[in-house]
Protein backbone atom coordinates (compact mmCIF):
# COMPACT_ATOMS: atom_id res chain seq x y z
CA UNK A 1 0.00 0.00 0.00
CA UNK A 2 1.02 3.12 -1.34
CA UNK A 3 1.23 6.28 1.23
CA UNK A 4 2.08 9.61 -0.20
CA UNK A 5 2.49 12.87 1.95
CA UNK A 6 -0.02 15.93 0.40
CA UNK A 7 0.74 18.63 3.18
CA UNK A 8 3.97 18.57 6.00
CA UNK A 9 4.02 20.78 8.82
CA UNK A 10 5.18 23.75 7.20
CA UNK A 11 2.69 23.42 4.62
CA UNK A 12 0.01 23.16 7.25
CA UNK A 13 1.09 25.92 9.36
CA UNK A 14 1.47 28.14 6.31
CA UNK A 15 -2.51 27.06 5.81
CA UNK A 16 -3.77 27.49 9.22
CA UNK A 17 -2.20 31.04 8.88
CA UNK A 18 -4.06 31.86 5.70
CA UNK A 19 -7.43 30.66 7.09
CA UNK A 20 -6.84 32.73 10.77
CA UNK A 21 -6.24 35.78 8.47
CA UNK A 22 -9.41 34.90 6.11
CA UNK A 23 -11.67 34.46 9.07
CA UNK A 24 -10.43 37.85 10.90
CA UNK A 25 -11.25 39.43 7.90
CA UNK A 26 -14.26 37.53 6.89
CA UNK A 27 -16.03 38.58 10.16
CA UNK A 28 -13.73 42.23 10.48
CA UNK A 29 -12.30 41.36 13.16
CA UNK A 30 -12.41 39.09 16.24
CA UNK A 31 -15.67 40.21 17.84
CA UNK A 32 -18.27 38.11 18.72
CA UNK A 33 -16.04 35.36 17.06
CA UNK A 34 -16.16 31.31 18.32
CA UNK A 35 -14.34 28.83 17.15
CA UNK A 36 -15.89 25.41 17.94
CA UNK A 37 -13.59 21.95 17.08
CA UNK A 38 -15.37 18.86 16.04
CA UNK A 39 -13.89 16.06 18.02
CA UNK A 40 -11.09 14.92 17.46
CA UNK A 41 -9.24 16.31 15.35
CA UNK A 42 -11.24 19.27 14.65
CA UNK A 43 -10.19 20.42 18.22
CA UNK A 44 -6.44 20.82 18.34
CA UNK A 45 -7.20 22.54 15.13
CA UNK A 46 -9.54 25.12 16.86
CA UNK A 47 -7.21 25.99 19.27
CA UNK A 48 -4.24 26.42 16.94
CA UNK A 49 -6.45 28.62 14.83
CA UNK A 50 -7.09 30.54 18.48
CA UNK A 51 -3.72 30.94 18.64
CA UNK A 52 -2.41 32.31 15.43
CA UNK A 53 -6.17 34.79 15.36
CA UNK A 54 -4.81 35.90 18.79
CA UNK A 55 -1.32 36.54 17.31
CA UNK A 56 -2.10 38.21 13.96
CA UNK A 57 -4.71 40.74 15.66
CA UNK A 58 -5.35 42.76 18.22
CA UNK A 59 -7.01 40.68 20.48
CA UNK A 60 -5.35 40.42 23.76
CA UNK A 61 -3.07 37.31 24.50
CA UNK A 62 -5.23 34.35 26.26
CA UNK A 63 -8.33 36.33 26.23
CA UNK A 64 -11.11 33.73 27.24
CA UNK A 65 -14.03 32.53 25.21
CA UNK A 66 -12.89 32.42 21.72
CA UNK A 67 -12.43 28.57 21.04
CA UNK A 68 -14.56 25.66 22.32
CA UNK A 69 -15.78 22.36 20.75
CA UNK A 70 -18.49 21.00 19.40
CA UNK A 71 -19.44 17.01 19.86
CA UNK A 72 -21.87 15.73 17.50
CA UNK A 73 -21.64 11.98 18.20
CA UNK A 74 -25.74 12.33 19.30
CA UNK A 75 -26.61 14.05 15.97
CA UNK A 76 -25.10 11.81 13.61
CA UNK A 77 -27.51 9.70 11.00
CA UNK A 78 -25.97 6.51 11.38
CA UNK A 79 -26.16 5.40 15.57
CA UNK A 80 -28.14 2.92 14.58
CA UNK A 81 -26.27 1.20 12.13
CA UNK A 82 -22.60 1.68 12.86
CA UNK A 83 -20.61 0.49 15.79
CA UNK A 84 -20.89 1.89 19.22
CA UNK A 85 -19.35 5.20 19.88
CA UNK A 86 -18.67 6.97 23.12
CA UNK A 87 -20.07 10.46 22.90
CA UNK A 88 -16.87 13.24 23.55
CA UNK A 89 -17.29 17.18 25.36
CA UNK A 90 -18.95 19.66 24.12
CA UNK A 91 -17.65 23.33 25.62
CA UNK A 92 -19.02 26.30 24.19
CA UNK A 93 -16.84 29.54 25.75
CA UNK A 94 -18.04 32.30 27.43
CA UNK A 95 -21.77 33.26 27.33
CA UNK A 96 -23.00 30.86 24.68
CA UNK A 97 -23.29 31.21 20.84
CA UNK A 98 -26.49 33.51 20.29
CA UNK A 99 -25.69 36.35 18.10
CA UNK A 100 -22.30 35.03 17.60
CA UNK A 101 -20.16 34.22 14.21
CA UNK A 102 -19.40 30.15 14.77
CA UNK A 103 -16.52 29.17 12.74
CA UNK A 104 -16.85 25.35 13.05
CA UNK A 105 -13.39 23.90 12.47
CA UNK A 106 -12.95 19.98 11.07
CA UNK A 107 -10.17 18.39 9.72
CA UNK A 108 -11.51 16.52 6.42
CA UNK A 109 -14.41 17.52 4.51
CA UNK A 110 -16.02 14.27 2.66
CA UNK A 111 -19.49 13.50 2.74
CA UNK A 112 -20.53 16.39 4.66
CA UNK A 113 -23.12 14.58 7.10
CA UNK A 114 -20.78 15.40 10.28
CA UNK A 115 -21.14 18.97 9.56
CA UNK A 116 -24.96 18.44 8.85
CA UNK A 117 -24.52 16.93 12.19
CA UNK A 118 -23.04 19.56 13.36
CA UNK A 119 -25.28 22.40 12.55
CA UNK A 120 -28.22 20.53 14.47
CA UNK A 121 -26.19 19.97 17.31
CA UNK A 122 -25.62 24.02 17.77
CA UNK A 123 -29.15 24.62 17.08
CA UNK A 124 -30.08 22.77 19.92
CA UNK A 125 -27.66 25.27 21.75
CA UNK A 126 -28.26 28.61 20.85
CA UNK A 127 -28.97 30.83 17.42
CA UNK A 128 -25.78 32.27 16.04
CA UNK A 129 -25.70 35.58 13.94
CA UNK A 130 -23.51 33.20 11.04
CA UNK A 131 -22.16 29.75 11.19
CA UNK A 132 -18.90 29.32 9.10
CA UNK A 133 -16.85 26.47 7.81
CA UNK A 134 -13.07 25.91 8.37
CA UNK A 135 -11.51 22.69 6.90
CA UNK A 136 -7.71 21.56 6.92
CA UNK A 137 -8.57 19.23 3.74
CA UNK A 138 -11.50 19.38 1.20
CA UNK A 139 -11.58 15.94 -0.22
CA UNK A 140 -14.69 16.45 -2.21
CA UNK A 141 -17.25 13.47 -2.69
CA UNK A 142 -20.13 15.12 -0.99
CA UNK A 143 -23.43 13.59 -0.16
CA UNK A 144 -24.89 16.97 0.95
CA UNK A 145 -25.39 20.40 -0.36
CA UNK A 146 -22.75 21.50 2.05
CA UNK A 147 -19.45 23.46 1.37
CA UNK A 148 -16.67 24.98 3.29
CA UNK A 149 -15.70 28.69 3.64
CA UNK A 150 -11.99 27.99 4.87
CA UNK A 151 -10.14 25.23 3.29
CA UNK A 152 -6.34 24.53 3.75
CA UNK A 153 -5.90 22.66 0.65
CA UNK A 154 -8.11 20.90 -1.81
CA UNK A 155 -7.67 17.51 -2.69
CA UNK A 156 -8.63 15.63 -5.35
CA UNK A 157 -9.09 11.86 -4.62
CA UNK A 158 -10.87 8.92 -5.50
CA UNK A 159 -13.93 7.93 -3.25
CA UNK A 160 -11.34 4.80 -2.87
CA UNK A 161 -8.42 6.50 -1.35
CA UNK A 162 -7.87 7.45 2.48
CA UNK A 163 -7.15 10.89 3.23
CA UNK A 164 -5.39 10.90 7.20
CA UNK A 165 -4.58 13.67 9.24
CA UNK A 166 -2.20 13.62 11.89
CA UNK A 167 -1.96 16.43 14.49
CA UNK A 168 1.04 16.80 16.84
CA UNK A 169 -1.22 16.93 19.44
CA UNK A 170 -2.97 13.68 18.79
CA UNK A 171 -0.40 11.46 16.81
CA UNK A 172 3.08 13.10 17.22
CA UNK A 173 3.24 14.62 14.11
CA UNK A 174 1.86 16.88 11.51
CA UNK A 175 1.01 15.44 7.95
CA UNK A 176 -1.71 14.88 5.72
CA UNK A 177 -1.03 11.61 3.90
CA UNK A 178 -3.14 9.90 1.10
CA UNK A 179 -3.14 6.19 0.66
CA UNK A 180 -4.57 3.20 -0.43
CA UNK A 181 -7.00 3.43 -3.79
CA UNK A 182 -6.93 1.61 -6.98
CA UNK A 183 -3.23 2.12 -8.63
CA UNK B 1 -23.50 -4.63 26.21
CA UNK B 2 -27.02 -5.44 25.26
CA UNK B 3 -28.55 -5.70 28.50
CA UNK B 4 -28.39 -3.88 32.16
CA UNK B 5 -29.47 -6.49 34.45
CA UNK B 6 -27.14 -6.56 37.29
CA UNK B 7 -23.69 -4.76 38.49
CA UNK B 8 -22.23 -8.02 39.13
CA UNK B 9 -21.51 -8.64 36.03
CA UNK B 10 -20.55 -5.23 34.55
CA UNK B 11 -17.12 -4.65 34.12
CA UNK B 12 -15.46 -1.35 35.34
CA UNK B 13 -14.60 -0.04 31.22
CA UNK B 14 -18.61 -0.52 31.23
CA UNK B 15 -19.19 1.14 34.53
CA UNK B 16 -17.15 4.27 34.00
CA UNK B 17 -18.20 4.53 30.19
CA UNK B 18 -21.77 4.98 31.61
CA UNK B 19 -20.98 7.44 34.12
CA UNK B 20 -18.80 9.38 31.35
CA UNK B 21 -21.66 9.26 28.84
CA UNK B 22 -23.57 10.57 31.90
CA UNK B 23 -21.00 13.59 32.42
CA UNK B 24 -22.59 14.02 28.65
CA UNK B 25 -25.87 14.35 29.34
CA UNK B 26 -25.50 16.49 32.70
CA UNK B 27 -24.96 19.16 30.28
CA UNK B 28 -28.41 18.65 28.16
CA UNK B 29 -30.22 19.76 31.37
CA UNK B 30 -28.87 23.22 30.76
CA UNK B 31 -29.04 23.61 27.49
CA UNK B 32 -30.87 26.37 25.14
CA UNK B 33 -32.93 22.66 23.83
CA UNK B 34 -33.01 20.36 26.46
CA UNK B 35 -33.50 17.02 24.54
CA UNK B 36 -30.92 14.84 22.14
CA UNK B 37 -32.09 13.36 18.86
CA UNK B 38 -30.93 10.11 19.49
CA UNK B 39 -33.51 7.71 20.00
CA UNK B 40 -35.73 9.87 17.92
CA UNK B 41 -38.45 7.24 16.03
CA UNK B 42 -37.85 4.77 19.29
CA UNK B 43 -40.28 3.53 21.80
CA UNK B 44 -38.97 2.62 25.57
CA UNK B 45 -41.41 0.93 26.97
CA UNK B 46 -41.76 0.89 31.28
CA UNK B 47 -42.99 -1.95 32.96
CA UNK B 48 -43.56 -1.76 36.64
CA UNK B 49 -45.00 -4.53 38.22
CA UNK B 50 -44.07 -2.70 41.90
CA UNK B 51 -45.04 0.57 43.05
CA UNK B 52 -42.61 2.88 42.22
CA UNK B 53 -42.35 7.34 41.87
CA UNK B 54 -39.27 8.29 41.40
CA UNK B 55 -37.53 5.55 39.67
CA UNK B 56 -40.63 5.42 36.83
CA UNK B 57 -40.45 8.93 36.22
CA UNK B 58 -36.71 9.30 36.00
CA UNK B 59 -36.59 6.55 33.68
CA UNK B 60 -39.63 8.51 31.35
CA UNK B 61 -38.29 11.83 31.78
CA UNK B 62 -34.52 9.85 30.69
CA UNK B 63 -36.28 8.51 27.64
CA UNK B 64 -38.06 11.36 26.95
CA UNK B 65 -34.86 13.56 26.74
CA UNK B 66 -33.58 11.41 24.23
CA UNK B 67 -36.81 11.79 22.18
CA UNK B 68 -38.08 8.08 22.50
CA UNK B 69 -41.46 7.78 23.06
CA UNK B 70 -42.36 6.10 26.06
CA UNK B 71 -44.87 3.89 26.98
CA UNK B 72 -45.82 2.96 30.68
CA UNK B 73 -47.29 0.15 32.09
CA UNK B 74 -48.01 -0.41 35.72
CA UNK B 75 -49.87 -3.77 36.88
CA UNK B 76 -51.70 -2.72 39.19
CA UNK B 77 -55.56 -1.56 36.97
CA UNK B 78 -53.95 -3.82 34.31
CA UNK B 79 -54.51 -7.19 32.77
CA UNK B 80 -52.43 -8.60 35.21
CA UNK B 81 -55.44 -8.55 38.00
CA UNK B 82 -57.02 -10.55 35.52
CA UNK B 83 -54.49 -13.44 35.60
CA UNK B 84 -52.50 -12.56 32.66
CA UNK B 85 -48.91 -14.14 33.25
CA UNK B 86 -45.52 -12.24 32.78
CA UNK B 87 -45.09 -13.97 29.40
CA UNK B 88 -48.19 -12.72 28.11
CA UNK B 89 -47.86 -9.63 29.30
CA UNK B 90 -44.47 -8.62 28.37
CA UNK B 91 -44.86 -10.08 24.38
CA UNK B 92 -48.69 -8.28 24.49
CA UNK B 93 -46.42 -5.06 25.00
CA UNK B 94 -44.04 -5.69 22.83
CA UNK B 95 -45.91 -6.27 19.62
CA UNK B 96 -46.99 -3.10 19.98
CA UNK B 97 -43.35 -1.94 19.03
CA UNK B 98 -40.53 -1.94 22.30
CA UNK B 99 -36.73 -0.74 21.07
CA UNK B 100 -36.13 -1.41 25.23
CA UNK B 101 -37.66 -2.76 27.96
CA UNK B 102 -37.41 -1.12 31.55
CA UNK B 103 -38.87 -3.83 34.13
CA UNK B 104 -39.45 -3.79 37.71
CA UNK B 105 -40.94 -6.75 39.52
CA UNK B 106 -41.33 -8.07 43.14
CA UNK B 107 -39.72 -11.25 42.10
CA UNK B 108 -35.37 -11.42 41.59
CA UNK B 109 -34.39 -12.33 38.46
CA UNK B 110 -37.56 -11.33 36.55
CA UNK B 111 -34.97 -9.09 33.93
CA UNK B 112 -32.98 -11.86 33.48
CA UNK B 113 -35.43 -14.14 32.63
CA UNK B 114 -36.49 -11.53 29.71
CA UNK B 115 -33.44 -11.09 28.58
CA UNK B 116 -32.75 -15.04 28.36
CA UNK B 117 -36.23 -16.48 27.37
CA UNK B 118 -36.22 -15.05 23.62
CA UNK B 119 -39.96 -14.31 24.23
CA UNK B 120 -38.22 -10.73 23.47
CA UNK B 121 -35.85 -9.57 21.78
CA UNK B 122 -35.08 -6.05 22.86
CA UNK B 123 -33.03 -4.30 25.02
CA UNK B 124 -33.89 -5.19 29.04
CA UNK B 125 -32.89 -2.78 31.57
CA UNK B 126 -33.57 -4.06 35.40
CA UNK B 127 -35.39 -1.45 37.42
CA UNK B 128 -35.18 -3.32 40.34
CA UNK B 129 -36.26 -7.05 40.80
CA UNK B 130 -37.22 -7.99 44.40
CA UNK B 131 -34.57 -8.01 46.67
CA UNK B 132 -31.59 -9.04 43.93
CA UNK B 133 -29.77 -5.88 42.47
CA UNK B 134 -31.00 -2.47 40.74
CA UNK B 135 -28.53 -1.43 38.95
CA UNK B 136 -29.34 2.27 37.87
CA UNK B 137 -29.67 3.59 41.47
CA UNK B 138 -25.96 1.93 42.14
CA UNK B 139 -24.80 3.82 39.14
CA UNK B 140 -26.41 7.56 39.66
CA UNK B 141 -25.16 6.64 43.64
CA UNK B 142 -21.73 6.19 41.79
CA UNK B 143 -21.79 8.76 39.78
CA UNK B 144 -22.86 11.08 42.46
CA UNK B 145 -20.07 9.89 44.98
CA UNK B 146 -17.49 10.54 42.15
CA UNK B 147 -18.44 13.48 41.39
CA UNK B 148 -18.95 14.77 45.41
CA UNK B 149 -15.13 13.29 46.01
CA UNK B 150 -13.77 14.34 43.39
CA UNK B 151 -14.55 17.88 44.63
CA UNK B 152 -17.05 18.92 41.58
CA UNK B 153 -20.55 20.01 42.12
CA UNK B 154 -22.61 16.57 42.93
CA UNK B 155 -25.09 17.64 40.05
CA UNK B 156 -25.33 20.00 37.68
CA UNK B 157 -23.22 20.32 34.24
CA UNK B 158 -19.68 20.26 34.68
CA UNK B 159 -17.13 21.55 31.69
CA UNK B 160 -14.44 18.87 33.20
CA UNK B 161 -15.61 16.57 35.05
CA UNK B 162 -13.99 13.69 36.78
CA UNK B 163 -14.36 11.46 33.29
CA UNK B 164 -12.52 8.81 33.36
CA UNK B 165 -11.89 7.78 36.68
CA UNK B 166 -13.48 5.27 39.49
CA UNK B 167 -14.01 5.57 43.68
CA UNK B 168 -10.41 4.67 43.95
CA UNK B 169 -9.19 4.92 47.26
CA UNK B 170 -12.84 5.79 48.94
CA UNK B 171 -14.32 4.24 51.72
CA UNK B 172 -18.24 4.01 52.34
CA UNK B 173 -20.27 2.90 54.58
CA UNK B 174 -24.18 1.16 53.71
CA UNK B 175 -26.34 1.71 56.84
CA UNK B 176 -29.23 -0.85 57.69
CA UNK B 177 -31.64 -2.98 55.56
CA UNK B 178 -29.36 -5.05 53.60
CA UNK B 179 -31.08 -8.17 53.86
CA UNK B 180 -34.35 -6.88 51.65
CA UNK B 181 -32.03 -4.25 49.79
CA UNK B 182 -31.69 -4.56 46.35
CA UNK B 183 -29.76 -0.98 46.25
CA UNK B 184 -26.98 -2.33 48.51
CA UNK B 185 -26.31 -5.07 46.73
CA UNK B 186 -26.05 -3.44 43.35
CA UNK B 187 -23.97 -0.80 45.37
CA UNK B 188 -21.56 -3.11 46.75
CA UNK B 189 -20.62 -4.75 43.42
CA UNK B 190 -20.14 -1.92 41.73
CA UNK B 191 -18.59 0.07 44.18
CA UNK B 192 -15.99 -2.91 44.48
CA UNK B 193 -15.43 -2.89 41.09
CA UNK B 194 -14.80 0.65 41.11
CA UNK B 195 -11.84 0.42 43.54
CA UNK B 196 -14.03 1.65 46.51
CA UNK B 197 -13.74 0.14 50.06
CA UNK B 198 -16.93 -0.86 51.02
CA UNK B 199 -17.78 -1.41 54.79
CA UNK B 200 -21.91 -2.61 55.48
CA UNK B 201 -23.16 -2.04 58.84
CA UNK B 202 -26.81 -3.71 60.25
CA UNK B 203 -27.80 -5.57 62.82
CA UNK B 204 -27.23 -9.32 62.15
CA UNK B 205 -30.81 -10.09 61.20
CA UNK B 206 -30.88 -7.65 58.43
CA UNK B 207 -28.37 -9.27 56.54
CA UNK B 208 -28.58 -12.18 54.07
CA UNK B 209 -26.92 -15.32 53.90
CA UNK B 210 -23.55 -15.13 52.48
CA UNK B 211 -22.79 -11.40 53.24
CA UNK B 212 -19.41 -12.23 54.66
CA UNK B 213 -18.90 -14.22 51.18
CA UNK B 214 -18.74 -10.51 49.74
CA UNK B 215 -16.10 -8.15 48.68
CA UNK B 216 -17.10 -5.74 52.35
CA UNK B 217 -16.16 -5.30 55.73
CA UNK B 218 -19.24 -6.37 57.77
CA UNK B 219 -20.09 -4.27 61.30
CA UNK B 220 -22.78 -4.73 64.04
CA UNK B 221 -22.01 -1.70 65.66
CA UNK B 222 -22.88 1.57 64.22
CA UNK B 223 -21.12 3.96 66.66
CA UNK B 224 -18.31 1.84 66.95
CA UNK B 225 -17.91 1.53 63.28
CA UNK B 226 -18.28 5.26 62.76
CA UNK B 227 -15.73 6.04 65.53
CA UNK B 228 -13.58 3.59 64.13
CA UNK B 229 -13.57 4.26 60.62
CA UNK B 230 -12.95 7.83 58.74
CA UNK B 231 -16.17 7.08 56.10
CA UNK B 232 -16.16 9.55 52.88
CA UNK B 233 -19.60 8.84 52.29
CA UNK B 234 -22.68 6.93 54.91
CA UNK B 235 -25.42 5.78 52.73
CA UNK B 236 -28.78 4.75 54.26
CA UNK B 237 -30.95 2.27 53.44
CA UNK B 238 -34.85 2.49 53.84
CA UNK B 239 -35.79 0.16 55.99
CA UNK B 240 -38.36 -2.06 53.78
CA UNK B 241 -41.73 -2.83 55.96
CA UNK B 242 -42.82 -3.79 52.65
CA UNK B 243 -40.96 -6.81 52.55
CA UNK B 244 -41.09 -7.68 55.94
CA UNK B 245 -43.27 -10.72 57.11
CA UNK B 246 -41.06 -11.49 60.36
CA UNK B 247 -39.99 -9.22 63.28
CA UNK B 248 -36.26 -8.25 62.88
CA UNK B 249 -35.99 -5.85 65.37
CA UNK B 250 -37.80 -5.42 68.60
CA UNK B 251 -39.89 -1.73 67.70
CA UNK B 252 -39.28 0.97 65.88
CA UNK B 253 -38.20 3.10 68.61
CA UNK B 254 -35.06 0.55 69.65
CA UNK B 255 -33.97 0.76 65.59
CA UNK B 256 -34.25 4.39 65.24
CA UNK B 257 -31.87 4.85 68.38
CA UNK B 258 -29.62 1.86 67.68
CA UNK B 259 -29.20 1.90 63.40
CA UNK B 260 -30.45 5.78 62.62
CA UNK B 261 -28.51 8.28 61.75
CA UNK B 262 -29.11 10.71 64.32
CA UNK B 263 -27.46 14.03 64.65
CA UNK B 264 -25.40 13.13 66.92
CA UNK B 265 -24.03 10.32 64.60
CA UNK B 266 -23.75 12.96 61.83
CA UNK B 267 -21.43 14.56 64.28
CA UNK B 268 -19.23 12.00 65.34
CA UNK B 269 -18.86 11.40 61.17
CA UNK B 270 -15.69 12.98 59.87
CA UNK B 271 -16.64 16.87 58.47
CA UNK B 272 -16.45 16.15 55.31
CA UNK B 273 -18.49 12.89 54.94
CA UNK B 274 -21.10 12.83 52.56
CA UNK B 275 -24.98 11.66 53.45
CA UNK B 276 -27.08 9.64 50.93
CA UNK B 277 -30.33 7.64 50.53
CA UNK B 278 -32.17 5.77 47.90
CA UNK B 279 -35.46 7.76 49.15
CA UNK B 280 -37.83 7.27 49.92
CA UNK B 281 -36.86 8.56 53.43
CA UNK B 282 -38.67 8.02 56.54
CA UNK B 283 -37.22 11.01 58.46
CA UNK B 284 -37.02 10.33 61.96
CA UNK B 285 -36.22 6.48 61.70
CA UNK B 286 -33.39 5.42 59.84
CA UNK B 287 -32.30 8.94 58.52
CA UNK B 288 -32.78 12.39 61.24
CA UNK B 289 -34.22 15.25 59.71
CA UNK B 290 -30.85 17.05 60.81
CA UNK B 291 -29.06 14.55 58.62
CA UNK B 292 -31.44 14.51 55.43
CA UNK B 293 -31.70 18.13 55.41
CA UNK B 294 -27.64 19.12 56.26
CA UNK B 295 -25.62 20.03 53.73
CA UNK B 296 -23.70 17.09 53.08
CA UNK B 297 -27.36 15.53 51.92
CA UNK B 298 -26.77 14.26 48.30
CA UNK B 299 -30.18 13.05 48.54
CA UNK B 300 -31.51 15.42 45.98
CA UNK B 301 -28.38 15.44 43.79
CA UNK B 302 -28.59 11.33 43.60
CA UNK B 303 -31.89 11.89 42.02
CA UNK B 304 -31.22 14.76 39.52
CA UNK B 305 -28.16 12.48 38.55
CA UNK B 306 -30.45 9.27 37.81
CA UNK B 307 -31.95 11.31 35.06
CA UNK B 308 -29.07 11.31 33.54
CA UNK B 309 -27.62 8.24 34.19
CA UNK B 310 -30.78 6.74 32.97
CA UNK B 311 -30.04 8.33 29.53
CA UNK B 312 -26.51 7.00 29.61
CA UNK B 313 -27.76 3.28 29.91
CA UNK B 314 -30.30 3.71 27.47
CA UNK B 315 -27.90 5.64 24.39
CA UNK B 316 -25.30 2.77 25.76
CA UNK B 317 -27.61 0.13 25.08
CA UNK B 318 -29.84 1.40 22.26
CA UNK B 319 -27.10 2.75 19.98
CA UNK B 320 -24.62 0.90 18.18
CA UNK B 321 -24.70 -2.43 16.31
CA UNK B 322 -22.14 -5.12 18.70
CA UNK B 323 -21.76 -8.38 18.43
CA UNK B 324 -23.02 -9.29 21.63
CA UNK B 325 -21.27 -12.45 23.59
CA UNK B 326 -23.86 -14.46 25.35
Amino acid sequence: MTERTVLDAADMRRAMTRIAHEIIEGNKGTDDLVLLGIPRRGVPLATRLGELIADISDRPQGAPGLVGSLDITMYRDDLRSNAYRAPAPTDIPGEGVDGTTVVLVDDVLFSGRTIRAALDALSDLGRPAKVRLAVLVDRGHRDLPIRADHVGKNLPTSSSERVNVSLAEIDGTDAVTISGGRE
Amino acid sequence: MKHLLDTASLTREDAVAILDIAEEMAQVGEREVKKLPVLRGRTVVNLFFEDSTRTRLSFEAAAKRLSADVLNFSAKGSSVSKGESLQDTVQTISAMGADAIVVRHSAAGTAQRLADTGWIDVPVVNAGDGTHEHPTQALLDAFTLRRALGGFPASGAVKDGPRGKGLDGATVAIVGDILHSRVARSNVHLLDRLGADVHLIAPPTLLPWGAETWPVTIHYDLDEAIAGQDFDAVMMLRVQHERMHESFFPNAREYARLWGLSEARLRALPESAFIMHPGPMNRGFEISAAAADSPRALVLDQVENGVSVRMAVLYRLLTGQEETID
